[in-house]
């Protein structure tokens, strides 16, 4: 066969693991940015705006988990069960949050705020324990024999706690553009205001991530810093300047979708950063998208339908954002 | 914990997060197909019966599924932090299936669910019964792809082992493995009968406390229906089922009745109650009919079949279990036939709707289809013990190698939150189903604007407001 199929696949989970990213990224920030919204009303209509697509959007963590059981059994197997403690937390906070999101409107008065916590705990757990799955990624994998073979708690470092908090503020910047542009009036801005400072914190964590990976691991130094990859990579880190200063900029004025847009850039930049840095192993340090990959039987059986299939995926996506499509309004939802 | 291994506990762990997942799909298959054919009667017929009904299930429907969901998102990942040697082993067959699930079922449930749950007055009739009959499709899909996981694990096929990797030699074969059709018809009716007994139950409940309105009659008449004529299939089917595991499994079978080893020249008799003993080698205090249980498993009065002594003792099932969890599963399916005919006879009668004790009796059997279905299941994965991958790989190589301690913590949690969690969604339902259909209480969407225009998320098709007088408990 001539086609690479495991080149293929990573390009696919990737895609797929990006959409994730960025669609439950505006919908976990929702929950990250509640406690800093105290209205009844305002914290309904933050709710409002994501309650039509969040089912959707947390099934793309569902085809990010079976794609890669498909296509490489053995990162699936390996980093799963490395990430036991941190992937049981995020189970738990997800199970959480997605439950308060009806139970809240549904409590009598006296349990509504502990739906509210509920929900606001749950977005943080959950999205801080992607952090820390994303640091230990980066860290990588001891493997011995086919097996994870290191400790119940060995991704627990400086670094991952590092990525952990992260993680959390970049959600909460999703979250925040979201809203400029899903709402309008004192909410919107509310989130304009909040937007700048964390557009600041977004561009720090992903300065210190971006000296702090090199640093740690000589390989990828060497990579990012040979001569000729310097002049590939260089617009990487230009990139992410000028979509910050664009963020600040329509944060000010009176952009609407470009805050979001612009946000959603900066995050695909920091994205492509890593697959730099951490191309072609799927199991860091050592294990290549080769070495991890399913028999070609498994990975050509199931490309198949993927090509076929995704883009009807997108298709009625798109669809059903354009049914409910336009600002919400207070008042509209909950009374 | 409690002197458990490691082994076990993840065993537990996976039993009890599965056994709390499958209760949410089963009713959002059986409930997805009745909102389709409720919508599909409206549009045709016009009667604001089947409208009111449509709104009134599609609340409870959208608690469930967003329950079905998150419980959902667990399983997904159970596979690799608990069983990491099975997934880097068999991963090449069961990841490719339930990336198909995602792809082919997930996505169009999810897509859908919003427009049929809001977009009633977003989108026109025609648009609107087209996702909901997507949504349900979804369901049924879903349920193809996941049964033909779980069935290849029973009666693997197709593949040969290469490197102590399975490697999919035929994905046909795969597929449509020996077990996968009757297991995909008995589970996909079990939903179904499940669904209705659920909702025949909310039916006898109202009409019990004199809440008598056309909704509920209509509602009730039609689960009843659902009952007569798919609780014979269902025992039909689970009659092949269990000749198609004499066959491919007859370890499993053998606990199942309970037997130990065949008399020279005799059939095997029917063993109705007893105590199978896995030390002893017999079955204690046995009830039995001669030769019956020849007559159903080998078709004559002295066919033999396998005894479980036959088999080397590291290879067994155990019986103890599998035995009553199998006999909870056909007792149950028999009083479901019971209440089908018992409930034509009433209608011949025209004392249907009237308290009785029928009424009672549908109203006791409203969970009788789930704790049927998840005997089933026990019956099934128990029976499969002690492999994971039937005769290919144990499940004691298939376990990651966390300590008892990692995973008594984590058990506990889940054992915790899912009560917590689920339990208050289940109370949710219920008191949904509480304030009833029809002119007791449910508005249609015209008559409430504020929640007609309200954007759509999956769980907020249930209205606000539920009345306070069912408030005190919660
Ligand atoms: C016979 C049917 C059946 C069975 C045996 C299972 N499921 Fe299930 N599952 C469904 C039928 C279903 C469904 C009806 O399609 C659900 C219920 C609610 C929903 O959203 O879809 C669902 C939801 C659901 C979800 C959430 C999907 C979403 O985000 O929309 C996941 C990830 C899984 N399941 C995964 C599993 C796994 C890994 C299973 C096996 C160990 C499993 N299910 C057994
Ligand atoms: C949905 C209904 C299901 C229920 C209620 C159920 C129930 C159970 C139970 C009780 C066990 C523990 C058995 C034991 O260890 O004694 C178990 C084990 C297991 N089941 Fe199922 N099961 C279901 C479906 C599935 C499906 C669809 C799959 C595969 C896709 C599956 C795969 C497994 C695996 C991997 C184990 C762990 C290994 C083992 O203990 O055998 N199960 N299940
Ligand atoms: C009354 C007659 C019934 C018979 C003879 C019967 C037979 C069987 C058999 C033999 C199995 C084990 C399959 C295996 O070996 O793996 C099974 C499993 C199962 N049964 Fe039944 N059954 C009956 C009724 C029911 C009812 C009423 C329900 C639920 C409403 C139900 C739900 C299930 C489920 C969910 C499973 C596990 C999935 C599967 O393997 O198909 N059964 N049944």
């Amino acid at each position: 066969m001539g086609i690479d199929l495991p080149l293929v696949w990573i390009i696919i989970i990737g895609f797929g693991l990006m959409m994730y990213v960025i669609m439950d990224g505006f919908d976990l920030g929702i929950g990250i940015l509640f406690p800093f919204v105290y209205g009844r009303e305002d914290r309904d209509v933050m709710i409002n705006s994501v309650a039509p697509v969040w089912d959707g959007n947390e099934t793309w963590l569902v085809l990010g988990g079976a794609a890669l059981l498909a296509v490489f059994p053995l990162a699936y197997a390996v980093i799963l069960s490395a990430l036991y403690l941190p992937l049981m937390l995020m189970l738990a906070g997800l199970i959480w949050r997605g439950v308060a999101f009806e139970f809240r409107f549904k409590a009598d008065e006296s349990h509504k705020t502990f739906w509210d916590k509920a929900f606001i705990w749950g977005s943080y757990i959950a999205t801080f324990s992607q952090g820390l799955v994303l640091g230990a990624f980066i860290s990588g994998f001891k493997v011995e024999g086919g097996a994870y073979a290191g400790g119940l708690l060995d991704w627990l470092t400086p670094f991952s706690l590092f990525t952990g908090v992260g993680l959390v503020v970049a959600y909460a910047l999703l979250g925040a553009t979201w809203l400029v542009m899903k709402t309008e009036g004192h909410l919107q801005q509310r989130m304009r205001r909040l937007g700048r400072p964390i557009t600041l914190v977004v561009l720090a964590t992903i300065v210190i991530v971006s000296l702090w990976t090199p640093f740690a691991h000589p390989d990828i130094a060497t990579r990012w810093f040979a001569l000729p990859n310097l002049f590939y990579f260089a617009p990487v880190p230009l990139l992410v300047l000028l979509a910050t200063w664009g963020l600040l900029k329509s944060l000010g004025t009176e952009g609407h979708a470009a805050p979001f847009l612009l946000s959603l850039g900066l995050l695909f930049l920091g994205y492509t950063g890593l697959a730099i840095s951490l191309w072609p192993n799927i199991i860091p340090p050592a294990i290549s998208i080769w070495e991890a990959a399913a028999p070609p039987q498994s990975m050509g059986f199931t490309l198949v339908g993927a090509l076929f299939i995704i883009p009807f995926i997108l298709i009625y996506t798109a669809w059903s954002y354009y049914v409910f499509r336009g600002k919400v309004k207070a008042g509209e939802g909950y009374h | 914990m409690f002197g458990l291994t490691a082994l076990e506990l993840a065993r537990i762990q996976f039993g009890f997060t599965i056994s709390f997942h499958i209760i949410f799909p089963a009713i959002t298959i059986g409930l997805a197909s009745y909102l389709a054919v409720l919508e599909g009667l409206w549009l045709r017929k016009k009667d604001t019966v089947y409208r009111d009904l449509y709104q009134f299930w599609s609340k409870i429907f959208a608690v469930n599924f967003a329950m079905g969901v998150v419980s959902g998102l667990v399983m997904a990942y159970q596979f690799g932090t608990n069983w990491s040697y099975f997934s880097s082993f068999a991963g090449s067959i069961t990841g490719p299936l339930l990336a198909y699930e995602v792809l082919t079922a997930f996505f169009l449930e999810a897509g859908f669910l919003g427009v049929m749950l809001f977009g009633w007055n977003r989108v026109g009739p025609g648009l609107h019964f087209f996702a909901t009959l997507m949504v349900a499709i979804g369901t049924l899909i879903s349920a193809t792809w996941i049964l033909a996981s779980n069935s290849w694990m029973q009666t693997p096929q197709g593949f040969e082992v290469v490197n102590n990797v399975v490697v999919p030699v035929n994905w046909f074969e795969v597929i449509f493995n020996p077990s996968f059709p009757y297991r995909l018809a008995h589970m996909t009716v079990a939903a179904f009968l499940a669904t209705a007994l659920f909702v025949g139950a909310s039916g006898a409940w109202h009409l019990l406390r004199g809440n008598d309105n056309p909704c509920v009659r209509k509602m009730f008449s039609m689960a009843m229906w659902m009952v007569l004529i798919v609780s014979p299939i269902q025992i039909f089917i689970g009659d092949l089922h269990g000749l198609n595991t004499l066959k491919y499994q007859p370890a499993k079978i053998a606990a199942m009745e309970g037997h130990w080893r065949n008399e020279p020249g005799a059939g095997a008799p029917l063993i109705l109650f007893g105590w199978p003993d896995m030390e002893a080698e017999k079955t204690r205090y046995k009830v039995e009919i001669p030769r019956l249980g020849s007559l159903i498993l080998t078709h004559s009065l002295d066919g033999q079949y396998q005894g479980l002594s036959e088999f080397p003792r590291e290879d067994r099932p155990d019986a103890t279990i599998v035995f009553w969890s199998f006999r909870i599963m056909v007792g149950l399916g028999m009083l479901m036939l019971l209440l089908g005919v018992w409930s034509v006879w009433l209608r011949w009668r025209r004392n249907l709707f009237a308290p009785s004790g029928f009424l009672r009796f549908a109203t006791w059997m409203g969970p009788s289809g789930l704790v049927a279905l998840l005997a089933g299941w026990f019956t099934t994965e128990i029976g499969r013990q002690p492999w994971l991958v039937y005769g290919v790989m144990r499940t004691a190589d298939g376990v990651s190698n966390h300590s008892a301690l990692a995973l008594s913590t984590t058990l506990i949690v889940f054992i915790v939150m899912y009560f917590a969690v689920f339990g208050t969604g289940v109370s949710y339902m219920l008191k949904l189903v509480a304030k009833g259909p029809g002119e007791s209480g449910d508005a249609s969407p015209s008559d409430d604007p504020g929640q007609a225009r309200r954007p759509a998320r999956p769980l907020s098709a249930a209205p606000d407001d539920i009345d306070p007088a069912l408030n005190q408990g919660g």
